[in-house]
């Protein structure tokens, strides 16, 4: 028999509650819709039923949507969060995706926003788990996103965020006008988002204005992207894979070590899988701090499910002779040592770039 | 309140986290702590323990470390050594506080 998901749907207005619990009801995969007043009556429903999606209102008496969300982050890591709300401010936007919310929605106000949000839900309840993609679509590529866009003569500008790294690219009636990201603008920013690999993104309203820096045709963009990319992969294969290292599924390419040692103030790098040491740049003798490294993100892992305070992101040190920092990504560990003039945020701040590029 | 509990009379309560410091010296004695007598002593023994294991275990591979910082989403730990012990902030998110614009 085939699994009904569930889906609950938080809101303190009990005709926005019924409107959607029909609508949803009506998906193509058949959820089963449950609704909650509160937030309290919520968590109430999520500690007695398993569910597969949660959506809810940010503004609601007593309990409201972040208390909520941020709750439910930690208690139910696995379960798929929605926001759905009327507020506009890009400061809850922030704080929505900084808990780790799979999608931040503006209640619809046509048919056609209707429709997209419904087909984000389908998506969403049907999607397993894979870190690479981008969350807010139907299993499309970035590369795919942009086409789509283009060929239907859209003008919107998408915000694409990455990690720590955010960037816009500005579609004005079918052609990419802009982009941008950090430091970078017009096609090098375009060529750099189009690298990423997973993320998250939203449409923002269109901006008829924005200056053109960007000139070639949407084509010519793109294919100019899938040449770059078919390169990158090619010299992988080809160069840097070891040759006695067999690709570990899901775990990132070792050829990132050679990138990150290369970063500023980067003084070693090394990959470990599992007990087995993959790749290390920079070090004479990595078994000792491989050694260190598998025992410290053990300790702590057991620690953080102890303390129930969520999944462990990063241990950093701060050492007289240098700085380290140890995370997990897709089934890999990672060490990297910094130079001790930094100090531990920047050697946070600066771990997080370089775990979102060594996974793009 | 009778309404609202009955909802949570099936649930398990969330461990809280709490904001506050402790120290140990070298032999995993608590010698102070900032923290509420709420939060399981059990659980200060169990961070220090690890905290200090760490720093010990750094120094044999050669990594020397004075300063820990580990990362979760519901909780900060920063950890200082201290003569073989160590001294550590808890640091819990709190979610009404504003946060840093990315962009």
């Amino acid at each position: 028999m085939e699994t009904r998901y569930k889906i609950l749907l938080v809101d303190d207005d009990p005709d926005l509650l019924e409107v959607y619990r029909d609508t949803l009801a009506l998906l193509p995969s058949q959820p089963e819709v449950h609704t909650a007043p509160s937030g309290a009556r919520a968590m109430a429903m999520l500690e007695a039923d398993s569910y597969r999606l949660l959506i809810s209102d940010l503004k609601m008496p007593k309990m409201d949507g972040l208390q909520l969300l941020s709750v439910v982050r930690r208690k139910f890591p696995e379960l798929r969060t929605v926001v759905l709300t009327s507020m506009s401010d890009e400061n809850f936007r922030s704080r929505v995706y900084s808990l780790g919310v799979d999608l931040y929605w503006h209640k619809p106000g046509s048919e056609q926003e209707m429709t997209q949000f419904l087909e984000c839900m389908e998506s969403l309840l049907g999607r397993e788990y894979d870190e690479a993609g981008f969350r807010g679509v139907q299993s499309k590529s970035l590369m795919d996103l942009v086409q789509l866009e283009c060929i239907s003569q859209s003008s919107t500008v998408l915000r694409i965020t990455n990690g720590p790294f955010v960037g816009r690219i500005w579609v004005n009636q079918g052609e990419v006008v802009d982009s941008e990201m950090e430091e970078l603008r017009g096609e090098d920013a375009f060529q750099k988002i189009l690298r990423w690999k997973a993320g998250n993104f939203e449409f923002l309203p269109d901006e008829p204005h924005r200056p053109r820096t960007i000139f070639k045709s949407y084509n010519a963009l793109l294919l100019e992207s899938a040449q770059a990319s078919d390169e990158r992969s090619n010299a992988d294969t080809s160069h840097n894979r070891p040759a006695n290292a067999p690709a570990q599924p899901g775990a990132p390419r070792s050829s990132g070590l050679t990138e990150i040692v290369n970063t500023d103030c980067v003084e070693f790098a090394m990959k470990t899988v599992a007990d087995t040491m993959v790749d290390s740049r920079g070090l004479e003798n990595p078994e000792h701090i491989a050694g260190w490294m598998r025992q410290s993100l053990d300790r702590f892992h057991a620690l953080g499910q102890t303390l129930q305070a969520g999944g462990l992101q990063q241990i950093t040190g701060i050492g007289p002779q240098r700085n380290v920092a140890v995370a997990q990504k897709g089934g890999a560990n990672l060490c990297v040592g910094w130079k001790n003039t930094l100090d531990a945020t920047e050697v946070r701040d600066r771990m997080k770039k370089i775990l979102t590029l060594w996974a793009s | 309140m009778g309404f609202l509990t009955s909802f949570f009379k099936r649930a398990k309560p969330l461990l809280q986290l709490h904001s506050g410091s402790f120290s140990m010296d070298r032999s995993g004695n608590v010698l102070a702590t900032t923290l509420p007598t709420s939060f399981p002593q059990s659980l200060v023994q169990e961070i220090g323990r690890c905290v200090v294991e760490t720093f010990r275990s750094s120094q044999a591979a050669q990594l020397p470390l004075e300063e820990l910082v580990v990362h979760y989403p519901g909780l900060k730990i920063t950890a200082r050594e201290m003569r073989g012990g160590a001294i550590v902030f808890l640091s819990a998110p709190n979610i009404s506080a504003p946060t840093q614009q990315t962009s």
